[in-house]
């Protein structure tokens, strides 16, 4: 059995396969069926349709030729957009979205990260993120006002000196002011990240450096 | 008997099929040369990367993006290099190891034709903005169906021959055989499940499945089953233990697939799969320890062919590497060492370890063994052969200690509460010596290069005599 070629073929190459598959990937899809995954529109919410009309006071022109009027419907279908973005240029390979229960995560960030933050269509692949060479953004929304965003992926070191995250010029006309369609919609899918919580915006809280240094891995 | 070096045998007796009429050298051939055309593609990605993290950048373009090049940068070694560099070797091994021919060679070459269209397609839907957002599939979806049909018949191909086999099978057969099963299912698994139907924390299990499975059940077992190959024709006897074999091919098999989710530690899913995972890792590290010890035991005795034999020389150094990846995993994988090196480089100096350090120098064993024999042609230089050498694993060394020592300092700078600027400057240092180590591995396939293209060029010229050193890999 061990040798021969039913045994690799049936037992090591399907079976095996199969019972990693049901007990690592089945299990949890079954203890989360509870918790259906939501649509775009049903992630839309009071604070990110805030920002979302901010979007189209500060960038009227741009704004009406990309999205026309900040409705719902046009704010989820920017969340869907700006989401395509942070995929295709990778921002998930520099940036992580979820605060871990460790190493002082949620005192820079915010409450640590619950499944059901991730139970909608945005989240499908979910953006959980590789490496951190920026800091985690699943708590970025309302951190920062929509013009500040559209001059930092305009040019990153214009307000934060000496970044190496790339600049994303061409989501403008030309200059940070003059955000096209795409860059539109990635401040929207930015400034929605957290949205949902109590907690929003989230700023860090004052910890004294004694207090921290204690054990900074806890 | 298995334990004998598989190709002894078929070399005394006559009545066997011929070489010529089993193996198609030029497929083998094209195959390692795109494979380093990919590599060269991939080089620019992790150029561009790590030209940004010193910027240094170029003015921004969009189709300079950095962030789509480092996708660029993984699939094309993982889609590009890699498969071909596998799919070359395996049309040598597997028709010599079983006496049979593939199923088809119009098959074979349309194969060929039909994975470059999966891989340039894959790298031009990245450069377009366009990828998936599955760590290493990020292969466009549109691509996904056919590259899924690429794989099977990749498998179909293979299995032929192997499954006409009569009799006992040797280990590089049973390697093969589970391999094209897995890679088949993984690229499924991974490439339509987090994509279409499951969100959220346990479309991450799976796709922490299908990162782990793709190195563990595609690269790794196709990489042993070629090294179970090699190393005895070599070394000209065989491999040391059976039992040994045995232990490391089940132990494989059954407790990598179960490591998936350790990518995913300290996130939403749940806990006691976490610790599942932790758990068949570390026993994937000792079932890994039984392999290293039956290649050393079958080196024993044999120790000078590291100096005397190129090819043997990749081989063993990418076992020792990989030796070391592995109890650096033991190490990384527990939720101590997690809270420290999670998101860091740390976790990037592991990845190259194992797919440079490890894979990549074994495959370039196999082309300094397998070329000179393609050509019929000696390597034009001996000694470009000792450069490509040190400068891949000097490269290789200085980048992984450089990035491992960066990501606890990164770690620590984050725990620590320090503003995110203090981490950028701590890393900068990092990743600067990060820069000159891949330029040092550039310069090393530079070589490589540079030594194939003169070979190739005396092969082809009537003059068989050449000044150059004729010493070549050969044992
Ligand atoms: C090379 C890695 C890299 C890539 C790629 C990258 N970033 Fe960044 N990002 C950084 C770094 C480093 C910082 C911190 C310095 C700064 O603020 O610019 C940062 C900061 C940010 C911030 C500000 C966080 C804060 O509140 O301080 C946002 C928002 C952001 N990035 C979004 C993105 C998006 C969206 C993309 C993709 C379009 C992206 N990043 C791509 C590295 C990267």
């Amino acid at each position: 059995m061990f040798e021969n070629k039913s045994g690799i073929l049936l037992i090591g190459g399907l079976g095996f396969f199969l019972f990693s598959f049901l007990s690592n990937g089945l299990v949890p899809i079954l203890m989360y069926r509870d918790l259906p995954e939501q649509t775009a529109e049903e992630v839309v919410n009071e604070n990110i349709l805030y920002q979302f009309e901010d979007l189209s006071v500060r960038y009227p022109e741009s704004f009406q030729a990309a999205f026309g009027e900040p409705t719902l419907a046009n704010c989820a279908e920017a969340l869907r957009v700006g989401r395509k973005i942070y995929i295709g240029e990778g921002c998930w390979h520099c940036h992580s979205q979820f605060v871990r229960p460790v190493s002082n995560e949620s005192a820079r960030w915010g409450p640590v990260s619950k499944t059901q933050e991730y139970q909608n269509e945005l989240q499908r692949p979910v953006m959980f993120g590789t490496r951190r060479v920026g800091p985690d953004l699943s708590r970025e929304g309302g951190r920062r006002g929509n013009d500040w965003h559209a001059v930092h992926f305009f040019d990153p070191k214009s307000v934060s000196t000496g970044s190496p995250m790339p600049r994303y010029t061409w989501f403008y006309d030309g200059a940070p002011d003059k955000p096209t369609r795409r860059g539109l919609a990635l401040i929207t899918y930015v400034q929605w990240l957290g949205s949902w919580l109590e907690s929003y915006p989230d700023y860090e809280d004052y910890v004294p450096i004694e207090t921290m240094m204690e054990n900074p891995l806890d | 008997m298995m334990n004998t070096s598989p190709e002894s045998a078929a070399n005394d007796t006559q009545n066997l099929p011929h070489h010529e009429d089993l193996v198609d050298e030029r497929l083998v051939c094209w195959y390692f040369v795109v494979a380093l055309v990919y590599m060269g593609i991939s080089f620019v990605g992790g150029l561009l990367m790590a030209l940004q993290l010193v910027q240094w950048n170029p003015e921004p373009a969009e189709l300079l993006s950095p962030g789509r090049w480092r996708m660029i940068h993984t699939n094309a070694i993982a889609y590009g290099f890699i498969t071909n560099c596998f799919l070359g070797a395996l049309h040598w091994a597997i028709p010599r190891l079983t006496l049979k021919t593939v199923l088809d060679r119009r098959l074979s070459y349309f194969i060929f034709f039909a994975w470059q269209v999966v891989v340039v397609s894959t790298v031009v839907g990245i450069l377009l903005g366009q990828a998936q957002g599955v760590e290493w599939g990020e292969t466009p979806v549109w691509i996904d169906p056919l590259a899924l049909v690429g794989l099977a018949l990749v498998a179909v191909n293979f299995l032929a021959p192997i499954l006409q086999c009569k009799g006992p099978l040797y280990v590089s057969l049973w390697y093969f055989m589970a391999a094209f099963i897995w890679t088949f299912l993984t690229y499924a698994m991974g490439n339509f499940l987090p994509e279409y139907f499951v969100s959220g924390t346990s479309g991450g299990a799976i796709a922490g499945l299908f990162i782990h499975d793709l190195v563990g059940l595609f690269v790794t077992p196709l990489a042993w089953g070629l090294m179970y190959y090699f190393v005895p024709i070599l070394l000209q006897k065989p491999i040391w233990s059976h039992g040994l074999s045995l232990v490391g091919f089940w132990g494989l098999a059954f407790f990598y697939p179960l490591n998936g989710i350790h990518h995913f530690l300290y996130t939403p899913i749940p806990m006691f799969l976490q610790y599942g995972a932790i758990i068949s890792t570390i026993a994937v590290e000792m079932v890994v320890t039984t392999v290293i010890i039956n290649f050393f035991g079958t080196l024993w005795g044999s120790g000078r062919a590291l100096v005397t034999n190129l090819p043997i020389r990749w081989f063993y150094t990418g076992m020792v590497l990989y030796f070391v990846t592995c109890t650096q995993c033991a190490m990384q994988v527990t939720l101590t060492f997690q809270k420290l090196i999670h998101f860091t480089d740390w976790v990037v100096g592991h990845a190259h370890l194992v797919m440079f350090g490890v894979f990549t120098l074994w495959f370039f064993g196999m082309m300094t063994y397998l070329f000179p024999r393609l050509l019929r042609q000696p390597w034009y230089s001996y000694r470009l052969c000792e450069w490509h050498y040190w400068l891949s694993f000097g490269g290789i060394l200085v980048m992984f200690l450089d990035l491992t020592f960066a990501g606890l300092f990164q770690g620590y700078y984050w725990a620590s509460l320090q503003p995110w600027d203090a981490s950028l400057d701590g890393s900068y240092p990092f990743w600067m010596i990060r820069l000159f180590a891949g330029l040092t591995i550039i310069t090393g396939q530079f070589c490589f290069v540079v030594n194939l293209w003169k070979t190739w060029r005396l092969s082809r010229s009537p003059v068989t005599q050449t000044e150059a050193v004729t010493a070549t890999a050969t044992a």
